[in-house]
């Protein structure tokens, strides 16, 4: 079991690498998405199936949309620039898989122990009941947040009618 | 009935927004003057508990949040006048009103949790509705502003969620009396010291203390000039200084390594953004800069740890939103009436704004801590906690960067207020009642608390009490 | 219990290579990238966190609401993106260099 756990978790590490060191950023959004496909399904494995379907549906679909979006409406770059600016990205970037090996090999060889065991809750409450009954004030929370990000786009994107001449 | 603070802004906002356009737009105003002043009421009132609506949370209401309540609603007030003046297109203004209100929601839910996740989530509302108050305009500059805030304050609500995240590993809940007891049981546990750490240096970037500060100066220069009262007033103060106090006292074990990291942090916001003040030509950068350096002495006065400490730090708590707001309604005067914050371009402006010339002096001389003033006797309580607990150097830095305040501030008024009044200015006037009124407001309360603290201290004492602990 | 190391250990992982993207990066659009990768390292630790204390259903309903959180910060900041860009014309952050300090 655990080999498939850290086989996942590898490939959620080498596709997270491949989101930031890619040259273009089309290839960004969809590593992105890639990233967050992995991630679900370790929240699957690790007993949070709701969490692994929002993670899925917003993350993987929404949050990607988005991103093609602006990427689409903002992408300025002619394949020679592309080509010319490679080379330079790349010296910047390239330190980046050294740092992560040597960083993952020593942590792998040094194990610390956490060993916290809590005492298992009385009754299993379902993620459902538990977030509608336990977690109102998040949920609140979540509402006015919505609404202010609503509010941001509407105030940021509009075109401002021109009044008079 | 507390909950109402948070519910009654959330319904505004709906109902302003479903239908009747034209007649929300005239009554947008008085509505939030209405919520704002019912606030303030419900604070100075001895109303606790009663009345529940259907939801049932969890929320605690000390005398702590009282104090920052009454902030909330004294600087939202003032941002509601002024924007209520400067901003001239309805349909801007409209919005500006909308956010108002989903940024006064924010902060009551930040006042008022009782669990560390839904301060995160508050905290996260009051953010989004400060990167959209700051780009208000669209203009370049604040939407660099927007941005520069914007990375930084993600990169400090990773760092808080992890800590959270690390917390729950100890404790099996985030409620606040779960982890102060997980906390207690488990001190010396290098994972907690780490948790712990990461959220405090969280707090500091969203609170702007220095070496975390590099989004402050731009966003409050930057900003519209409502916004960045609102900003420097209270956004700041209860994100941040509220949050870092409610966390210290009642949830982490407030042993010596956070007393430290706190008194060394808070030195050096004190020091080096006194520093930078002094060489600042722009108005508004300026402020920014003492704002800095004033929350630095909040921090150290809660570092320090003795309950006259915290005493002394939610005094000047209270103390720098007032007067820190008033500074910014001038500069709002200032700009409006002269069209320009550049301080090498202005002189000599008291002798046609005279009421703004002598708020401003009153509002200087109560930062630097000057009496009769109500900064003097907070300050005079921080650097008082400081020498009795033995933290004599950091006395004597407070007491110098206090003569350093004094110095920038009165070269901003011999710049901006004395001296002979440039040509080009002959044709202002004082700006309007609706930028006069808060401004005096502001000035008759540094005045009063001045001069009756002495009397009244014996009241606040169950404040000191409380937060002891 | 040595599963929830190795579980760590990408996490930390992921905040390094979020950490250096958005220290490295000239374009706006690549540290939003950066800070959602940030964000996917966070919503992991917080779900092994879970996993290792057994509150599944807490640490579900955080990640649920942490999800929501994370998508209007992004769509914001995307919004200011785009109004960065109609004035510029372009999403360097070479150009954006006026403001410092």
């Amino acid at each position: 079991m655990a080999v498939i756990d850290e086989l996942i978790l590898f490939m959620l590490a080498a596709s997270a690498l491949w989101t930031v060191m890619t040259r273009s950023l089309l290839r960004s959004a969809i590593g992105l998405a890639l990233t967050s496909v992995m991630l679900a399904i370790l929240m699957f494995r690790l007993n949070n199936p709701f969490a692994a379907v929002f993670e899925l549906s917003v993350c993987a679909g929404l949050i990607s949309a988005l991103f093609f979006c602006i990427i689409t409406i903002t992408e300025p770059m002619t394949p020679e620039k592309v080509r010319e600016e490679g080379g330079a990205r790349f010296e910047r970037f390239r330190y980046l898989p050294v740092i992560v090996l040597i960083v993952g090999i020593v942590l792998r060889i040094l194990t610390v122990k956490i060993d916290v065991k809590l005492p298992a809750l009385e009754e299993i409450v379902d993620v459902r009941h538990f977030l509608w009954g336990h977690r109102q004030l998040d949920l609140i929370g979540q509402i006015i947040i919505l609404l202010c990000g609503v509010f941001g786009i509407v105030i940021l994107l509009k075109e401002i009618r021109k009044k008079g001449g | 009935m507390f909950s109402l603070l948070i519910l009654i802004p959330l319904l505004s906002v709906i109902i302003l927004n479903l239908s009747f356009g034209r007649l929300m737009r005239k009554t947008a105003f008085s509505l939030c003057l209405a919520l704002f002043v019912v606030q303030i009421l419900l604070v100075l009132l001895p109303i606790s508990g009663g009345f529940e609506p259907i939801f049932k949370f969890n929320l605690i209401v000390d005398d702590l949040s009282r104090v920052v309540l009454f902030c909330i609603g004294i600087v939202l007030s003032s941002a509601l006048f002024v924007g209520e003046h400067l901003i001239k297109d309805d349909d801007q203004r409209f919005n500006f009103l909308n956010l108002l209100l989903i940024a006064l929601a924010g902060m009551n839910g930040v006042v008022m949790v009782k669990d560390v996740f839904s301060l995160y989530v508050f905290l996260e509302i009051t953010a989004v509705a400060s990167f959209v108050l700051i780009s208000l305009y669209r203009d370049r500059d604040a939407l660099e502003a927007a941005f520069k805030y914007f990375v930084l304050s993600a990169i400090a609500s990773v760092l808080m969620l992890s800590s959270i995240a690390i917390l729950l590993l100890f404790s099996g809940d985030t409620g606040f009396s779960a982890i102060n007891a997980a906390i207690i049981t488990s001190q010396h546990s290098r994972l907690i010291m780490l948790a712990m750490g990461l959220f405090i240096c969280g707090l500091f970037i969203k609170g702007g203390l220095m070496p975390f500060h590099g989004w402050l100066p731009d966003a409050y220069s930057a900003a519209p000039a409502p916004v960045s009262i609102l900003l420097a007033g209270i956004v700041t103060k209860t994100v941040g200084i509220y949050a870092l106090i409610r966390i210290v006292t009642l949830v982490f074990v407030f042993n010596d390594p956070i007393k430290y990291l706190l008194l060394f942090v808070g030195a050096i916001s004190i020091v080096l953004g006194a520093l930078a003040a002094l060489g600042q030509s722009d108005f508004k950068r300026m402020l920014a800069y003492s704002s800095i350096s004033q929350v630095g002495y909040i921090i150290i006065g809660l570092g320090c740890g003795t309950p006259l400490g915290i005493f002394g730090a939610i005094f000047h708590l209270l103390n720098h939103a007032v007067f820190k707001t008033l500074l910014f309604v001038n500069s709002a005067a200032v700009e409006k009436e002269t069209g320009t914050t550049d301080m090498d371009k202005m002189s000599g402006l008291a002798e046609k704004m005279p009421l703004t010339g002598i708020t401003s002096v009153l509002a200087v001389l109560s930062t630097a801590g000057i009496p009769p003033l109500s900064g003097f006797w907070s300050k005079l309580i921080i650097i008082m906690a400081l020498w009795i607990s033995g933290y004599r150097i950091f006395a004597v830095i407070a007491v110098t960067a206090s003569v350093i305040t004094l110095a920038y501030f009165l070269s901003l008024q011999r710049r901006v207020f004395w001296g002979k009044l440039g040509k080009e200015f002959n044709n202002i006037k004082e700006p309007g009642f609706m930028l006069a009124f808060p401004a005096l407001v502001l000035a008759f309360i540094i005045v009063a608390v001045g001069i009756l603290f002495p009397y009244l201290a014996h009241e606040f004492i169950n404040l000191k009490e409380l937060t002891g602990g | 219990m040595h599963l929830i190391w190795i579980f760590c250990v990408y996490v930390i992982i992921l905040f390094v290579i979020g950490i250096y993207c958005i220290l490295a990066t000239l374009n706006l659009v690549r540290m939003l990238i950066g800070i959602e990768v940030l964000m996917k390292a966070v919503t992991l630790l917080i779900i092994v966190a879970g996993y290792a204390s057994g509150r599944t259903s807490l640490s579900q309903s955080l990640v649920i609401t942490l999800i929501v959180a994370e998508t209007v910060l992004i769509a914001v900041a995307m919004g200011i993106v785009l109004s960065i860009y109609r004035h510029t014309k372009s999403l360097e952050t070479g150009s954006l260099t006026r403001s410092k300090g």
